[in-house]
């Protein structure tokens, strides 16, 4: 066999630019492709990030208290102002979640159905990880803009009298924002490649609703524990493996003085999520553009 | 080259630069599908030269996609070596990826973005500035006629501009190497001449071409060279002229008749005058001829003797269907 060489000699082979240079300019033309579409489709992002924690804070906060069908343990105006305080860190924490698994997982589907859109993307000269990365970061952007529009909204409409009681602690905000967005993005990394595109609907059914209702948005997990079998508190346990449960309880520390789980768990479980997810997502991610 | 000189360094009496103008060479290149365990490409040896229009023709499942998924680095080899534009693909698949431009089968132009748009972003993946993209992308949709079209959505044009659109955008980063996948298959016949002479212009460039088909007029008026693929292997590597001067034929004789076939194909080769090859393929019965004329009558005459019906009857020169059945014994088209 001839010894083949692997590196260019002929003078007609096109000059390369460099890996990492090549592999920077591609990543970011990567965002910038996915933030352009998302300001094409703006109006319909906004509406989406809108229009389940606006149906929430509705429902649980201006709907229930007129109607005398109260929420809260305490009853009354008292025991709605604690559930509002409640509920306001569940709707910006189920609102990041949302944007994260939607703005991944669902145009992941399209991209690798039956015309394999993305494999344009692919062949962009940078590594295939890259490519999942790039996903994942433009997730994240959007989460983060889904907390921006969110948060007012869960602050401000409620009924007469019932008033979330909010104590910001920003650094704590600051660093949850940024974590919780991209932990979420990476979940829809991991999901929108291990899910087979045509079973992309029932993502909604069995993960992304078990999710909400066992994730702390309506309760602290704190007030788990009187649920108990045998002296056991199964749920408070059980939720544990929810990762959303994480996040609403970090954006209870972030923006109330209730109870909530103790940060050294919320931070590094948080970040063990990021790398988990990240991990198989990008792994999934492969398995899905090469053969 | 041959196998046999295994030695480290280059044999004397070859130039200075033995690969100077190879923009592809694939060496025992293959791939093992582990589900289903399917060879798709078995130690599969190709060389490509520099401005080439190169074809890999064959069936459905011969393996052509998946040889041009190994040269595009989507599908890892399961072992051998690919070089395209002098950088091994399996070890520096992102470099690899600067040198080529890829027309995949299907339409996978970008849905969410418009047809100029598609052109834009792809020069941005490719390291241009705003303006260099912005200029390649004008200027390859005046190129390809879709100027008018540039701000439509992707799914909005035809199946035709949709495939020219893929060429435009596979150019655009000026690869050393384009790859097309079945570039004509689903076109309307108009769609494909234009295609061809899309790629004969670049071809007159000096643009590296390799393309697979399974239409053989294709291969046989757009490629300077052939590789005739089934199973995995290739089977036989020639310009289409070389391929068909192969088979040793000046005419091929097309027989239907009713009655025993075989027979009929043993008479014909014994009788027959210039009878290189006589043989019964599915229903029919080719008879190779070289070097005599007035066949048809003798055959007719030959034929009705021994008591067979002829039921229709013609003649042509060698085409490159010929080749394949020649090499498989099974007809190209299915």
């Amino acid at each position: 066999m001839n010894m083949i060489t692997d590196t260019q000699t002929a003078e007609h082979f096109k000059k390369l630019r460099p890996a990492m240079a090549a592999s920077r300019a591609a990543f970011g033309a990567l965002l910038l492709r996915d933030l352009t579409v998302l300001r094409k489709g703006l109006g319909i992002f906004i509406a989406r990030t809108l229009v389940q924690p606006f149906l929430l804070v509705f429902v649980f906060l201006y709907v229930f208290p007129q109607i005398g069908q109260g929420i809260g343990g305490g009853g009354g105006a008292n025991g709605e102002s604690s559930f509002a305080t409640v509920l306001v860190a569940g709707v910006v924490a189920l609102s990041i979640m949302f944007q994260g698994i939607q703005a991944v997982a669902l145009p992941l589907a399209n991209e690798f159905g039956y015309t394999k859109e993305i494999e344009d993307r692919v062949l962009a000269p940078l590594p295939v990880s890259m490519v999942a990365i790039g996903k994942v970061a433009a997730g994240a952007i959007q989460g983060l803009i889904a907390a921006l529009i969110v948060f007012p909204i869960a602050a401000v409409i409620h009924a007469k009298g019932v008033h979330p009681n909010l104590t910001v602690n920003w650094v704590i905000l600051l660093t949850l924002i940024p974590l919780t967005c991209v932990m979420t993005s990476a979940l829809g990394l991991f999901l929108g490649t291990r899910i087979a595109p045509r079973n992309i609907g029932l993502m909604f059914g069995f993960i992304v609703l078990p999710i909400t209702f066992l994730g702390g948005t309506y309760y602290p997990w704190t007030a788990l524990a009187a649920v108990k079998i045998g002296g056991f508190s199964w749920l408070q346990a059980l939720v544990c493996i929810n990762p959303l449960i994480y996040v609403t309880e970090g954006f209870r520390a972030a923006l109330t003085t209730a109870p909530h789980m103790q940060l050294y768990v919320i931070y590094p479980v948080l970040v063990g999520l990021c790398a988990l997810f990240l991990w198989v997502g990008i792994k999934g991610f492969y398995n899905r553009v090469l053969s | 080259m041959p196998d046999t000189t295994s030695t480290k360094k280059p044999a004397p009496n070859v130039s200075e630069h033995p690969m100077m103008d190879e923009v592809i060479r694939c060496e025992k290149l293959t791939k093992l599908y582990p589900a289903g365990n399917i060879l798709a490409v078995d130690q599969l040896n190709m060389t490509v030269h520099h401005g080439e229009i190169f074809g890999l023709l064959g069936p459905n499942g011969a393996g052509k996609t998946t040889t041009v998924g190994m040269l595009t680095t989507l599908v890892v080899p399961t072992s051998g070596k690919a070089i395209v534009g002098g950088i091994d693909v399996v070890a520096h698949p992102s470099l690899v990826k600067q040198v080529i431009g890829v027309v995949s089968q299907t339409n996978n132009l970008d849905r969410s973005l418009t047809v100029w748009e598609n052109l834009y972003y792809h020069g941005l993946f490719f390291g241009m500035k705003s303006r260099e993209a912005r200029a390649a992308a004008d200027k390859l949709l005046v190129e390809f006629r879709l100027t008018e079209r540039a701000k439509a959505e992707v799914m909005a044009i035809s199946g035709g501009m949709a495939k020219r659109l893929q060429v435009a955008r596979a150019l655009l980063h000026s690869p050393s190497v384009l790859f097309l996948d079945e570039p004509t298959a689903g076109l309307d016949p108009q769609s494909r001449l234009a295609l061809w002479e899309i790629l004969r212009k670049l071809h007159a460039e000096g643009q590296t071409i390799l393309l697979t088909t399974h239409y053989m007029e294709e291969a046989d008026s757009i490629c300077d060279r052939l590789a005739i693929m089934d199973h995995g292997h290739i089977l036989a590597v020639n310009t289409p002229k070389g391929l068909k001067e192969s088979v040793g034929a000046d005419s091929i004789v097309t027989i239907s008749a009713a009655g025993n076939l075989d027979a009929l194909a043993a008479l014909l080769k014994e009788k027959i005058e210039g009878a290189t090859k006589s043989q019964r393929v599915d229903n029919v019965i080719q008879l190779h001829i070289k070097g005599a004329s007035g066949v048809l009558p003798k055959v007719v005459s030959i034929a009705e003797q021994a008591g067979f019906n002829i039921t229709d009857l013609s003649v042509a020169e060698p085409t490159l269907e010929t080749v394949f059945i020649n090499l498989t014994g099974k007809e190209l088209r299915d």
